[in-house]
Formats: structure tokens, sequence, C-alpha cells
């Protein structure tokens, strides 16, 4: 009598495996592997609650956080997330490395290399960074935003605070407003919204909407009151303010009118409307005070969430590494 | 290379029995319920774990507080295998401070596991005491670790598997052997 080993037979998540050295954009990930990190990150949340907030996962191992742009939310979150797994962190930024005195991004990530780290977080203002990083290094590397193009862990954290407050991804029908030309939130919240069964529409002023954006899988509107019917889910961005120089739009407070966000055009909406936004806030532009603080924002669950989401990451990547590479 | 079913050591009604007489055990150990807390490991230990707590609810009419422990952050060979396990999930209700825990395994073997467990416990607080239940001691420790309560004690070879099945989990309750079958 042959068998196979029930234990795989009825677990299928069991079987279930990671196999990429770096996480560099959303549109590189199957739905499966997407489902796999925020099944672990699910996991993960538990850890934070506890008394002691640390387990010994990724204990021994090191990793760099390489900022090259200002965050506080983003590099906190991923420092919290790796010192929650009890690796040991390093902080470098633009101003404190050597990129000051000239060097290339290659050269600062192949010093760092030559230390042995097991994984270098980047975040850049130019799109492709990473990519450049993860094809000349061997530690591990983690996209934490590069200029217009992805910011994966975010797009992770969101989809991973629409499906604990949803409880589905697939069939909702989610709105993106703002600054989509700019924005690497909404691009990785596109592919990851998509790739999961979601209907996402886009809106914001034309000239902030990017041509060609509909091969995404989108719909594009010009009209807020056109999708705040039927949205499950509305994610507002940032408005940023230091790449506004352009005119894309006549005055700040003529997008606040049409695309701020607030109690009066939240008319007719779903009475269960998620609102979302990645931070951080123009309060007044984007969101209204009293929406951005109100009954509908999940913003806060999405920051307790990032560190949940970023836990998964490192503990898939930089946990176990596969030796066949 | 098979696996073939070499014996079915436990059936449905042995594992009743078997997790009855334990609950037995723990209460006149422990003289009562008294400060108890049952923690069970991802996944059958959890179920196991309520089985128990079901059966000290008949006899003592108390519910005891219920753990659920995912151990896979606490192993020692996560750096050495290929790829990342699956991760569930560990839920801690109570504050296991001063409580008599009585920590659930289906398969005692290494004693790794109840390492990481133990470990694991030890981050949530200061327990009493923890006392160790397992459905099967197959032998072979790696760690100086022993269970107070055996549903049935079992020697193996290291070339056999032991697996529980549990209905919530499985389509039956019983304890296979299995054994690898060389094609050469």
């Amino acid at each position: 009598m042959t068998k196979e080993t029930s234990k795989k037979k009825n677990g299928t998540q069991e079987g279930r495996i990671w196999a990429h050295k770096d996480l560099l954009a959303l549109k590189d990930l199957s739905a499966r592997e997407i489902e796999l990190i925020l099944d672990t990150a699910e996991s993960f949340k538990e850890v934070s609650q506890r008394s002691i907030k640390k387990v010994p996962a990724l204990r021994g191992k090191t990793i760099v956080n390489l900022f090259f742009e200002p965050s506080t939310r983003t590099r906190t979150s991923f420092e919290l997330a790796a010192k929650r797994l009890s690796a040991d962190t390093i902080n470098i930024s633009k101003s404190t490395s050597a990129a000051v005195k000239g060097e290339s991004l290659l050269d600062t990530a192949k010093n760092i290399e030559a230390m042995n780290v097991d994984a270098i977080i980047i975040r850049h203002e130019a799109a492709g960074a990473p990519k450049i990083l993860a094809d000349a290094i061997a530690p591990a590397v983690i996209n934490a935003g590069d200029g217009a193009h992805e910011h994966p862990t975010q797009g992770l954290l969101d989809l991973l605070t629409i499906r604990q407050k949803k409880g589905r991804i697939q069939g909702l029908e989610v709105g993106i407003v703002g600054d989509i030309l700019h924005s690497r939130v909404a691009r990785s919240d596109i592919w990851g919204l998509t790739k999961l069964g979601a209907k996402v529409t886009v809106c914001g002023p034309p000239p902030l909407i990017p041509a060609g954006i509909e091969e995404m899988g989108v719909k594009v509107t010009y009209d807020l009151s056109e999708i705040i019917r039927r949205v499950d889910v509305l994610i507002t961005l940032r408005i940023q303010l230091e790449r506004q120089k352009g005119s894309y739009f006549p005055s700040i407070r003529e997008y606040a009118r049409f695309f701020g966000i607030d109690n009066e055009k939240l008319q007719g909406a779903k009475p269960d409307i998620l609102i979302m936004h990645p931070g951080p806030i123009n309060r007044g532009v984007e969101l209204s005070p009293d929406i951005a603080d109100g009954k509908y924002s999940v913003i806060l669950e999405q920051v307790a969430n990032g560190v949940a989401a970023r836990m998964a990451v490192l503990y898939l990547i930089v946990g176990a590494q596969s030796e066949e590479e | 290379m098979n696996i073939t079913v070499k014996a079915k050591p436990m059936d449905e009604e042995a594992i009743r029995r078997a997790i009855l007489r334990i609950a037995h055990e723990i209460l006149e150990r422990n003289k009562g319920s008294q400060d108890l807390a049952i923690i069970g490991i991802q996944r059958r230990g959890v179920i196991l774990a309520e089985r128990i707590r079901e059966v000290i609810k008949d006899i003592e009419s108390t519910e005891l507080p219920l753990g659920a422990l995912d151990i896979t952050l606490y192993r020692d060979d996560l750096t050495t295998i290929a790829y990342s396990p699956l991760v569930h999930r560990t839920e801690m209700e109570f504050d296991v401070n001063e409580k008599r825990i009585i920590l659930v395994d289906d398969v005692l073997y290494t004693g790794r596991t109840v390492r990481c467990a133990l470990d694991e416990i030890i981050d949530f607080g200061r327990p009493a005491c923890i006392q160790l239940a397992a459905l099967i001691d197959r032998g072979h420790r790696e760690l100086p670790i022993r269970a107070d309560y055996v549903g049935k004690n079992m020697p193996t070879s290291a070339s056999e598997f032991v697996e529980v099945h549990l209905k919530e989990l499985d389509d039956a309750d019983e304890v296979v052997v299995l054994e690898r079958e060389r094609n050469d």
C-alpha cells in the first residue's frame, strides 16, 4: 500500500515557498506570492502586541537601511520590523553616506556588501536604482520606493489593510485619487490590487494622470463624483508639494475643492467605505481633518500593518536563502 | 521511492481514551484545575489541547485558558534550510505569569520543537511551571526534555515517520507509522 504523506495533502499552504532573492516590484510577483506575504504578515501582527516584541527568527542577520530620500515612516517601519525579528540594523542616509563625497551608488553598495550584510533596503529618487543594485550584489535588495516606479511594501500593507477590513480583495471596487503621475504608491497599489482581482479606477486632474495608464488594467476618470458612490475603498495620494513646481494644477486650493475628500463629497458613498492614505497627509488638501481622523479612515491601521508586512517580507527574503543560487 | 504505511498503532477510540486519561492525570498531578492553562503547538497540538480542555471542562466545570503557539520563528535551523517555512498564528490571549502551563504537542521526537515552545512561552512572561503532554513519544531525543503526560510510548527507528491524523485537519482520528521504501 502506498500513500502520500497526508500532511502535504491537507495543508496545500505548506507547499508554498518564496523563491526570490529580492523584492523590487509587485509587478514581478504572482497573486499566489502576494498572498503568501499577506498570510505571513497576518501571523506577524501578534508579535508587535507582545510585551517582549521580539522573536529570534533573524538573529545574527545584518540589514542596512540605505535611504537617499527623506523618510520617517518607511524607514522606522523597516527598522522596527527588522529589530522585532532580532536582526541588526544600520541606517545610512544620503547626508551621512559617502555619496556627498561623490561616491557612486554601486560603489557604496559594493562596499556595504564587502562588510557581509544580508539585505539592503533602498530608497532612491531614481526609478530602477534597486534593480541595478540587485543585479550587482549578492545580498537581498528590498525596494523602499524608487522614483515614480514602485513602493512594493506600501502596496502590500495597503492590501493587508483592505483584506483585513473587507475580508477579501477579489471583486472590490477601489478608487485611487490624486497625483497618479508621480506616485510610486499608486503603481504598486494598482499592480497588487489588479493581480488579486480588484477593479481599480484612478482619478485626478488630467495633467496628473499619466497617458497610457489604462494599460495597467485600470479605468480613468477626472470626476470624483463619478466613482464616490460605487467604490468600497478610496486610496487618496499625497500631493507631492515638492514636485508641484511644474504647475500641474492652478492652485492647491483648487485641487482641494475638486479632489480633496470631505464630508460633503462623501455624500452617497457606501456606509462602509474605507479611506486610506499612505502619509504624510497634507491636512485640508487631500483629506479634511474630520475625514482623516473619522470613522472611515484606516490610516493608522495602515501604519501598524506596515510593520507586519515588512516583517513578512524580511522573514521570507532574509530568513532562509536558497542555497542553489 | 514509495512511502508505505507500516502500522496504525492508535485508532479513534485509542486516541479518545488516551486524551481522557491525560486529562485526568493533569488534574491529579496539579490537584485540580486551579491556575492551569493549556497551550497547544500549531497545528495538531492545538487540536489536542482543545480536546483535553473539553474533557477537563466536563470534569471540573471550568474552562481553562487556551493558547496556540507557532514555533517557526524560534527554530534553530532557520538559516540552514532552503526556504522559509510557513508561519502560522500564535494566539496567547491570557497572561501566562504565575500560570501552571500544560504544553501539548502531537508527537515528541527530538525535543527541538519543545525547546522552541519553551523559549516562546517565556517571552510572554514567567509561568509558575510548564508541563509537557504528548500523544506519542517516539524517542530519539536530542535535547534533555521529557514528557509529563504521554498517550503512548512508541519505540521507532529514525527511518520511520509518525503522523497523527485528527478529524479537524485530516480524514480520521488515527496514528500511522510510515516508512520510506527503497527501490534499489
